[in-house]
């Protein structure tokens, strides 16, 4: 069985423990989970959540049963199952000095980066996109140079008319 | 009119029609219990331990189908309750568990008596809610209840801390309850139905593979006349037994590890096999690579989705109440002209009556010593096959399922899924409450009754005068049986060198206590005990030590690959 990566949104009532029972239900049946994002919608009694996991479509459809099937989720949505977009955002301190320091600013320009936080010896860059870009601006730069990352994990959305909406 | 929140507590509890409670009372729950002093709408069952009084509360939900209700306080109240809640849990049983909580001032505190009840619970109910808001106490208790009993049933808990007992809301009870978040789809989708149908009228080898959720889901009727009409064969797991009549010529017997012959080769040999509010558990279907080499067709009826394709890929999945689905299949089956192959089915049920001819359960019965599966025969045949029959787990749960031919649901009355040792005695309290007029039976061991044994006290009490069928081969027998097939019979602690004078302890309870040793005294100490209507006793039957099991189908191994008596 070949194991994929999915991208599950996940839309459930704004209730104190409603994630630890996510987090609980991965952990009790052994799913995985690579990142997991969650924060209140437009609509203040509903959360949404972005589960990034992987798994054969045995295990992801079991993922996504045993998820309808807790109390307070409303809706789930593999966005996998067809068009959709991902974004992660990442926060990185690098050491920017010297000659360093005109590279930096050259490479943030080309991944589309912002430099939002400055001293004399460090940039902080601000990078969006999809997981793999974030990885690939961390290769570009010199491993050497890189103070800290902090990344959200993924959230998605479906393209066009596709909605999770109650 | 403003209530307290205990107030409060108790009112929902008489609106929702509840009978009994059982619980143990403490600090948390101290205003609760006052309030309940003041009522008689309700009866409050004083246990002698939390796990007794959630298992009693389960047994009567088993019996009843109605929703068992128990109280606890918080800290050990609810870590006592824990093991309750996740046998509940395991087997679908509707229930609500009441626990009371410190104040919300000194939750996350270590304050005394604290523990995490949401967090604990968790992972073994179907949902669990914290109040902090005495004007949310009434719609979530009516949740609770609404929740626990609908779609796959389950275990809710309710947390209270001690402050919202005391303050005070306007209480009005909600007529029902809508949540956007939780709607168990209950009508099976018609698409779905009309394949199964070809399937089943198509089929030459069917079998019906029954499980619990025909008897939670009071579907026991709409399957026999299903099986009758059809004359298709029908199997059961442990959790389905009485869902189709035992005695009734076209049961082929429990399946699984310790199934019988024939309903395991019917199992693997079939050609369609449906499944009726059953999971392919791994105690039903053994090795799922083995169970899958065969070529069949499987439909799986179930209103809980998740259980299907969860072990074994299915054909034709169908979600919904079992109920309501095999009413939707009889109706059109009988509208309709179709039927099966009658002459394939002819072939079939010959195959079956080969295999049945096996006669895989048989046992010495000149044997000198008491054999346990007499006792259980004896029992079937003294109380005309009509008791509640509850057990423990091990052995004498297997001999119980095996020769006590149950042909009703609800009578039969045990811990499957989490396999809890000491729930007999407390499952048999809670259904004797449940049906104070019946027959009840607990069937035991040395090593499970003595798991909680002291509800013999509240037995007392509530003058509950069970019979307590202790089959007594001083070892733990299920643990002792895989030592000697698989460990080499090294009885690595299985064996307990000082059990208690039965007879004495149960006197001193304040019930009858009988040792019977001999074959020939079983019917008549029996008819003795059942005779007492109005007392417990307790029946110390001295079994023999190394009796087994059997079929018995190897952990890891196919269900075909079963170890037979006389393979011996």
């Amino acid at each position: 069985m070949k194991s994929r990566r999915h991208i599950i949104s996940v839309l459930m009532e704004n209730e104190a423990g409603a994630l630890s029972r996510v987090a609980g239900l991965f952990s009790a049946r052994g799913y995985n989970i690579e990142s997991l994002t969650v924060a209140p919608t437009e609509d203040a009694t509903l959360s949404r959540m972005t589960i990034v996991t992987t798994g054969s479509e045995e295990v992801v459809e079991q993922i996504v049963k045993q998820l309808n099937k807790l109390i307070d989720v409303v809706k789930v949505l593999d966005l996998s199952d067809g068009h959709h977009i991902e974004r992660e955002l990442m926060l990185v301190k690098v050491r920017a000095g010297g000659k360093d320091r005109e590279e930096m600013k050259r490479m943030a320009d080309i991944f589309r980066g912002r430099i939002i936080d400055v001293t004399d010896k460090t940039y902080t860059i601000e990078l969006t996109g999809t997981g793999s870009k974030l990885d690939a601006f961390l290769e570009a730069i010199d491993a050497a140079v890189i103070l800290e990352t902090v990344r959200t994990g993924a959230s998605g959305i479906g393209r066009g008319e596709r909605v999770l909406k109650l | 009119m403003e209530l307290t929140g205990a107030e409060i507590v108790v009112r929902c509890l008489a609106e929702e029609g509840v009978e009994y409670v059982f619980g143990y009372p403490g600090g948390a729950v101290l205003n609760i219990y006052d309030e309940i002093f003041k009522q008689d709408k309700f009866k409050h069952v004083l246990v002698r331990h939390e796990q007794g009084a959630v298992h009693a509360a389960d047994g009567y939900a088993r019996a009843t189908g109605r929703v068992g209700v128990a109280l606890v306080t918080s800290g050990p109240g609810v870590t006592n309750a824990v093991t309750g809640i996740a046998t509940a849990y395991m087997d679908s049983i509707p229930m609500v568990v009441i626990t009371g909580q410190v104040p919300t001032a000194a939750i996350g505190l270590d304050a005394f008596q604290e523990v995490d009840t949401v967090g604990i619970t968790r992972p073994c109910v179907k949902h669990n809610f914290l109040v902090k808001d005495v004007r949310d106490l009434a719609v979530t208790i009516k949740k609770a209840f609404h929740i626990a009993a609908t779609g796959r049933p389950g275990p809710v808990v309710v947390d209270i801390p001690k402050d919202v007992t005391m303050h005070t809301a306007e209480f009005a009870y909600p007529a029902g309850v809508e949540m956007r978040s939780y709607n168990p789809v209950l009508k099976g989708h018609a698409g779905q139905i009309k394949k199964a149908l070809q399937m089943v009228l198509g089929a030459r080898r069917p079998l019906l593979y029954t499980g619990g959720g025909v008897v939670l889901g009071n579907a026991a009727e709409a399957l026999r006349e299903l099986a009758r009409l059809l004359n298709f064969p029908v199997t059961s797991t442990l959790m389905g037994l009485g869902g189709y009549p035992a005695t009734d010529r076209q049961f082929l017997g429990m399946l699984g590890m310790h199934g019988t012959y024939e309903a395991n080769l019917s199992m693997q040999h079939c050609d369609v096999l449906v499944a009726i509010g059953a999971r392919f558990d791994d105690r039903v279907i053994g090795n799922p690579a083995h169970f899958a080499r065969e070529q069949r067709k499987i439909i799986h009826i179930d209103v809980d989705p998740s259980s299907i394709s969860k072990r074994v890929k299915v054909d034709v999945p169908i979600v919904g109440d079992v109920k309501a689905v095999l009413e939707e299949m009889l109706r059109q089956i009988k509208a309709g002209r179709e039927r099966p192959d009658q002459e394939a089915l002819t072939a079939w049920w010959t195959q079956i009556e080969l295999w049945r001819a096996k006669d895989c359960l048989r046992y010495n019965r000149q044997s000198p010593i008491i054999k346990p599966q007499y006792v259980v025969e004896k029992l079937w045949e003294v109380t005309g096959g009509e008791a509640y029959v509850t057990s423990d787990v091990g052995q004498h749960q297997m001999w119980a399922a095996q020769y006590y031919r149950f042909n009703e649901p609800r009578r039969w009355i045990n811990s499957g899924g989490l396999g809890t040792m000491g729930v007999g005695l407390p499952y048999a309290m809670g259904v004797q409450l449940a049906h104070p007029a019946a027959q009840v039976a607990c069937i035991t061991g040395e090593g499970s009754i003595q798991m909680n044994i002291q509800e013999l006290s509240t037995c007392k009490e509530f003058n509950l005068p069970l019979k307590i069928i202790l089959l007594n081969n001083r070892y733990l027998g299920m643990v002792r049986q895989w030592q000697e097939f698989f460990y080499k019979e090294r009885y690595a602690e299985s064996y307990m060198g000082s059990l208690p004078d039965f007879v004495k302890l149960a006197e001193a309870y304040g019930h009858v206590g009988m040792t019977i040793e001999k074959p020939e005294d079983v019917e008549r100490a029996l008819r003795e005990a059942f005779a007492m209507k109005d007392r417990l006793v307790f029946m110390n039957f001295i079994t023999d030590q190394e009796e087994n099991v059997f079929p018995m189908v190897p952990g890891g191994k196919g269900i075909t690959e079963m170890i037979l008596a006389e393979e011996l």
